[in-house]
């Protein structure tokens, strides 16, 4: 057992110690919250600029009821003329020219001018405000009631809200489930791979230089494969650990210094919105797509972490000691990395055919797909954790953590039987038939 | 009772015996040479003494007990594919051997601090084994297998690859470590090692021992009354003098000394070859013609192949 332990130690120790770890630590979490904080950061730096549009209306209908925003302000540049704007616009300070022709009302155009490329937030929005403004122009043209009007058109906020065991409700938006879908099964399936190759590349490595044999001189097969298994998990626990705890600081660090406001929407708001006025109810439309955004940014608080963490450590354990056990196997059979590739490919294929459904699941995440795949052993750690956050049945859970747990068992003891036999083989190349023979042999 | 016995080990593989039924005894504090053509089966007992294999049938007694995980840390072994953490500190990596056989960690830093004073190599602690050139690299192999200071020494083919200026040290290392009553088993096919290091030896061929016993006994038991004598004088004269109780075997002469190997036929003592010689003339050198253990590696391995008609 003390034999173990010093093994472990060497295994995590040799390899914390590498500066590839120490970067790889940092950098991590740096560039997923990059990835979700750079473009909201800038969404919100482009949202607070106030762009300024003339207007020039020929048609005389629309300039008045375009209303102004925050961020957009509309001011009517009465009858002057195209050419004059052009001559003067870059003296002007204005953002662009919105040109209204005469005949607006049976066309379908209008023209925005600008020295640059006005973005598309704004050309959607304008397109939406003056389509809005002309059909409400056209049917109070037909004698439509305006309260009527007003009545029908409702903007809908679609609002997800989870129901959670002891009452509480739970506001989790279905993006912000997607996107910790996928990344925890990015992550998970990145965390097996890495670190069961790992395992591998450690055996090989021993038995190309062939300290091997002097080591199972002193401590037994089993022990060494054991204590290297379970000194490069805990090197990838400390990794994550290390990868939750940057990541949450880097996350917390920004919402105190670039997001102030209280990010998450309240449902008065929304209430409010539907309320205003027929022709301001886009009005927010330009800032739609920030809120949007922090409204999913918001939503991480109300993610179940506990569940989520508690549930990758356990995926990602049960995930590598499964394929780790394989990877050791397949380690132990070869002499040289470049062998490796003929065992290491099958053994890739169902992680990699999870990856590539995992948009099916998290489309159905209750599906007969999903379930299939979080129950066969191979790939239903990250399957599981694409699902997680939409919530599993209990007994799903369990099914699955049984056939996965029986699996390890059955893995590894045929894993240290290869092994046994493949770790003092040298010079022969080794067959899949082979391999069936030693898992064969009695010890 | 020896310090190793070895008693009717048989281990099979996949249907052909590597081993049928070898025994043999290691006496305390000698140096034993375990010989044999390539894929004899020597790795394979030596493999079963480490308890890297377990024997399908028979036993390893170390110090007249079944050997156990217990006696691992007794043990020192020098495998013939030998080789280290090519990327971890020297004397990092050494200590953690020697914590493997079981060595506390303090003790074997202490160890290990007067190899590196003995062979002059302090500044290698913190270096990695890459850095070290391969003779370098070979003392640090052999400072491994010794550090934990083992009752049993286990050496395999410990001179291939080695300079001849490094194998020589290693063999002074080796004489050293029997002075200290240290058991050597020694697995070769030098033979010009075996001579001069081993006290006794088993030769195992095709996995079955074929001679063992003790270096000296083995020779004699091979002698064939076999004699060389320098004389002055000339071969032709003497020839004809000789009876039919002489076969000469060769000869040869420079200057005027002519040299004579030949065998005592039917008998004869020595004392009469010798006697029938100073007659002739000036008997100069005399001494027996021991074969061999190359010889009788040889002669063994072949006659054992005739017999299976291999």
């Amino acid at each position: 057992m003390n034999k173990i332990k010093l093994i472990i130690q060497r295994e995590y120790l040799t390899r914390v110690k590498k500066n590839t770890f120490i970067i790889m630590s940092v950098l991590g979490p740096l560039l997923i919250t990059g990835i979700f904080i750079v473009p909201l950061w800038l969404q919100k730096m482009e949202s607070k600029q106030v762009k300024d549009i003339a207007v020039i209306d020929e048609s005389g209908i629309l300039a008045p009821t375009l209303k102004s925003t925050e961020n957009i302000k509309f001011t009517s540049m009465g009858k002057l003329s195209l050419d004059d704007a052009q001559r003067g616009f870059a003296k002007s300070g204005y953002y662009a020219v919105l040109f209204i022709p005469k005949n607006i009302l049976n066309s379908t155009s209008v023209q925005i001018f600008s020295n640059r490329q006005p973005d598309f937030g704004l050309k959607q929005y304008i397109a939406k405000l003056i389509e809005r403004d002309l059909e409400t122009l056209k049917l109070l043209k037909s004698n439509v009631n305006p309260d009527l009007l007003k009545a029908v058109q409702t903007p809908i906020y679609v609002q997800t809200i989870k129901w959670t065991g002891d009452g509480k409700e739970v506001e989790v938006t279905m993006e912000m489930k997607t996107i910790i879908g996928t990344v925890a099964s990015m992550l998970i399936y990145m965390f097996i791979f890495l670190y069961g190759s790992q395992v591998m590349r450690g055996v090989v490595e021993e038995k190309v230089n062939r300290i091997v044999e002097i080591i199972i001189s002193s401590v037994r097969p089993m022990q060494l494969m054991v204590g290297k298994i379970a000194g490069i998990m805990l090197v990838g626990l400390t990794q994550f650990v290390l990868w939750i705890v940057i990541t949450f600081s880097v996350v917390w660090m920004a919402q105190v210094t670039l997001f102030p406001e209280p990010a998450a929407p309240t449902i008065t708001n929304q209430t409010a919105a539907i309320d205003s006025k027929v022709l301001t109810q886009v009005q927010a439309l330009g800032q739609d797509d920030y809120r949007y955004a922090l409204d999913i940014f918001g939503s991480i608080s109300n993610v179940n972490w506990t569940i989520m963490i508690g549930s990758f450590l356990f995926f990602f354990i049960c995930g590598y000691l499964l394929y780790a056990s394989m990877y050791a196997a397949i380690g132990s059979a070869v002499d040289s990395e470049t062998d490796t590739q003929q065992f290491v490919i099958p053994l890739t294929v169902p992680m990699v055919i999870t990856l590539v459904m995992i948009q099916v699941i998290l489309n159905n995440p209750d599906g007969s797909i999903a379930f299939w795949m979080s129950m066969i052993p191979f790939t239903s750690p990250i399957a599981m954790m694409a699902r997680i956050p939409y919530g599993v049945p209990i007994w799903q859970v369990v099914l699955s953590s049984f056939i996965l747990i029986t699996t390890i068992i059955i893995m590894a003891k045929l894993a240290a039987k290869v092994y046994r036999t493949g770790i003092l083989m040298y010079g022969k190349k080794i067959t899949y038939k082979e391999l069936v023979k030693w898992m064969r042999y009695n010890s | 009772m020896g310090f190793i016995t070895v008693q009717n080990i048989v281990k099979e593989y996949s249907g052909t015996k590597a081993l049928n039924n070898v025994s043999f005894d290691v006496e305390a504090g000698t140096i034993f040479g375990l010989l044999g053509p390539n894929g004899a089966g020597k790795t394979t007992i030596i493999r079963i003494i480490n308890q890297i294999l377990a024997p399908d049938s028979g036993k390893v007694l170390f110090n007249g007990e079944p050997i156990t995980a217990a006696h691992i840390g007794r043990i020192g072994y020098l495998p013939e594919e030998r080789g280290l953490y090519k990327k971890m500190k020297i004397g990092e990596q050494l200590v953690y051997l020697a914590q493997l056989k079981e060595m506390p960690k303090a003790i074997a830093t202490e160890k290990l601090k007067a190899w590196f004073r003995k062979f002059e190599i302090e500044n290698w602690w913190d270096k990695n084994v890459e850095e070290l050139s391969k003779g370098m690299q070979q003392k640090v192999q052999f400072i491994a297998t010794v550090l934990h200071e083992p009752e049993l020494l286990i050496f395999d083919e410990p001179f291939s690859g080695f300079d001849p200026i490094n194998a020589l040290a290693i063999k002074q290392e080796i004489l050293a470590l029997k002075e200290k009553g240290i058991t050597i088993i020694l697995s070769t096919h030098t033979m010009s090692s075996v001579e001069e290091l081993c006290d006794s030896i088993a030769l195992i061929h095709k996995g079955q021992k074929v001679l063992d016993g003790k270096v000296f006994d083995i020779k004699q038991q091979y002698s064939n009354n076999t004699y060389e004598i320098k004389c002055l004088g000339w071969f032709d004269s003497m020839a004809s003098t000789l009876t039919h109780n002489y076969q000469i075997i060769d000869h040869h002469k420079e200057g005027n000394i002519t040299t004579i190997k030949l065998k005592l036929l039917n008998n004869i003592p020595t004392n009469d070859l010798i006697r029938h010689f100073t007659g002739l003339g000036n008997v100069i050198a005399f001494n027996e013609l021991l074969p061999s253990m190359n010889d009788i590696f040889i002669d063994v391995v072949g006659e054992t192949n005739k017999q299976t008609g291999a």
